[in-house]
């Protein structure tokens, strides 16, 4: 924290309360008085908005269990009771459904971000496994959460995913049938998947607040990456980061409410409305968008047990981050080369999403015909992802480490009031 | 352990160091094997239950299936494939014997004997479990839609990402028109 706290209680109740217990003074120092740097731009509200859904997804998962069975004979029917029956069901499934995704949409462009940005850097190390800790998690609670609709891709796609483990040698079947509690994915796989997607969130909160507490120790990153030096350079939280935060929050709303009034289907799959049926997979079988980029590296790799490796592997590289990048600069603001680099990574992952919702055969430019190269044909989506995955791994394992020691960066401004005051540089 | 004998030779230390040692490995080995114990039942209540476990095999009448035709019944809530072979299906399944296979089987194999017709398999995709389709793929045996595994009239993986042939059940013929798997 900031060193000395300006908390000052206003009566007798806080100013006994701050003597057993300061709640008031936690919250002032972190929320009120904390200094922010003066430059935040609104990449740096998603943190706020993140909040905000993990909130929503509380809420709403609460009230939710409130009315669904965990049950493979009654799931789907639990669920079409809360969208015809249940007062405002359909709002709060529809919120909780669509919020997942919000969820996602906002941990992408915050983690983002801190890449553009360089917030992994030292001293914020910490803070980045932390977040990332959180992503997974995330995952985690999003892929059960999906599975207990109980319809055909809930079902199909547990099947998929479980089965991934069963890639590793020697113990992979074990693993597979203890996370069943079966032969397949059935009831008692349902039950669980439910008991964790309820625990999980909560431990998601928890791990925030780590989160939060990293950030309040090592302070905020900021556009030029240059750390504060000054009380020139920094302002206090409240109002201006709260205010700032705010409006974006709202902003944030707009384009969710968007999808829960007007959009509430565009984002899951038709064939989830279908009862889950062991007996007959769908014909095209895809996860949620947020996973998309990962389901095209694990289906761009013909063997299955790189594959999966892949897959886990283009995550590990998230959390490795911060030693990945050797250079010196936080901000890409000062690397232009690192920004370019940067940007093909931004398309790269854009177009593995894009792969990972297509059929691996099918032709990218429809109509042209070419030549068959090794497994498939060169105009396929498997070979795109395959150009994209390679890139992607490039990117954290050649480009990082190595840009770092040859580009030659922009100079940096002495201090962040330099440019925000003195206008040094433009932007 | 070493340092006991190192302590014996130097009695005028104030407290008595092996005790001391002897409490701590025993606390820690306590710790150990109770926190291991504790464990134990929370990680093996995750395995199947003596009712799943018990609801393990079916029995199925084998003069419902016409020639060249498929059924697939839920088998421990996974599909099983039970196919009327047709001779032309058992013999491009024979020809392939010694094919470059991935997974290598002979038809035989993968049947019991005397009875080629009959082909029992546990209906998951070897890859990541999709159901594949009957009739499908470049070998006319099956096809998955999910990733593009093709597998011949015997079952073997042929091409596509699948490292395994389609798994063949524990079964056995009751009679000549009925089949008990699990
Ligand atoms: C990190 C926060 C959470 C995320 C990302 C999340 C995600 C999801 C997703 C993607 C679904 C499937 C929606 C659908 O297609 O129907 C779902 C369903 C569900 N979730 Fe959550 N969830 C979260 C928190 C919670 C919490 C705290 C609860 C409390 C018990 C909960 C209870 C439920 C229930 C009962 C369903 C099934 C009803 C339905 O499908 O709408 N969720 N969740
Ligand atoms: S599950 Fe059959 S090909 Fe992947």
């Amino acid at each position: 924290m900031s060193g000395h706290s300006t908390y000052e209680p206003k009566n007798g109740f806080s100013r006994w309360l701050d003597a057993r217990l300061p709640v008031g003074r936690l919250v002032w120092d972190s929320f009120v008085d904390y200094p922010t740097p003066r430059n935040l731009n609104y990449w740096w509200t998603f943190g706020g908005i993140l909040s905000l859904c993990l909130a929503v997804q509380l809420i709403t998962g609460i009230v939710l269990a409130m009315h669904y069975t965990p049950s493979a004979a009654t799931a789907f029917n639990s669920v079409e009771h809360i969208m015809r029956d249940v007062n405002y069901g359909w709002l709060l499934r529809y919120m909780h459904a669509n919020g997942a995704s919000m969820f996602f949409i906002a941990v992408y462009i915050h983690m983002l971000r801190g890449v553009y940005y360089g917030s992994y850097k030292s001293p914020r190390e910490v803070l980045w496994i932390l977040g990332c800790v959180i992503y997974l998690l995330m995952m985690a609670t999003a892929f059960m959460g999906y599975v207990l609709p109980w319809g055909q891709m809930s079902f199909h796609g547990a099947v998929v995913i479980t089965n991934l483990l069963g890639a590793f040698p020697v113990v992979g079947d074990a693993i597979t049938t203890l996370l069943w509690g079966g032969f397949a994915v059935d009831e008692p796989t349902l039950k669980r998947f439910f008991s964790l997607h309820y625990l999980l969130p909560f431990m998601i909160a928890g791990v925030v607040i780590l989160h939060v507490w990293a950030l309040h120790v090592v302070g905020q990153n900021n556009p030029t990456g240059v750390e504060p030096k000054s009380k020139a350079d920094t302002l206090p939280f409240t109002p201006y980061a709260t205010v700032k935060d705010g409006f974006a929050m709202s902003l944030f709303v707009i384009l969710f409410a968007t999808f829960v009034f007007y959009l509430p289907d565009a984002l899951g799959h038709a064939d989830n409305y279908i009862p889950a049926n062991p007996l007959v997979t769908p014909s095209h079988i895809v996860p949620e968008w947020y996973f998309l980029p990962f389901y095209a590296i694990l289906r761009a790799i013909p063997d299955k047990l790189m594959g999966v490796l892949a897959m886990f592997g283009a995550i590990a590289c998230i959390f490795a981050l911060p030693w990945l990048d050797t250079s010196k600069v936080k901000s890409m603001r000062y690397r232009p080369q690192a920004r370019l680099y940067f940007f093909i990574f931004l398309v790269a992952c854009v177009i593995l999403g894009f792969c990972g919702a297509k059929l691996p055969d099918d032709q990218v430019i429809p109509g042209l015909e070419t030549f068959q190269l090794l497994d498939s044909k060169l105009n396929s989506w498997v070979w795109l992802s395959r150009v994209a995955t390679l890139y992607y791994f490039a990117y954290f394992l050649l480009v990082m480490p190595l840009l770092g020691l040859f580009e030659k960066p922009l100079p940096t401004p002495e201090t962040i009031s330099s440019p925000v005051l003195g206008g040094d540089k433009k932007d | 352990m070493a340092h006991t004998a190192v302590d014996a030779t130097n009695p005028a230390a104030g407290d008595d160091p092996s005790r001391r040692d002897f409490i701590h490995i025993a606390a820690l080995t306590a710790a150990a094997g109770g926190g291991l114990a504790a464990i134990w039942p929370f990680v093996a209540q995750m395995n199947p239950s003596a009712d799943t476990l018990a609801l393990a095999s079916v029995e199925y009448d084998l003069t419902k299936i016409e020639p060249a035709q498929q059924v697939t019944i839920n088998w421990r809530g996974k599909p099983l494939f039970i196919r009327n072979r047709t001779p032309e299906q058992i013999a491009a399944a024979v020809k392939d014997d010694h094919a470059a296979l991935r997974d290598p089987q002979t038809d035989a194999e993968r049947h019991k004997e005397g009875k080629a017709q009959w082909l029992v398999l546990v209906g998951s995709c070897t890859h990541l479990g999709c159901v594949p389709t009957v009739g499908g793929g470049e070998y006319g045996g099956w096809f998955c839609p999910c990733h593009g595994s093709h597998y011949d009239t015997s079952g073997r993986i042929r091409k596509g990402p699948a490292p395994k042939n389609l798994a063949v059940p524990d079964y056995a013929f009751l009679s000549d028109t009925k089949v008990k798997i699990g």
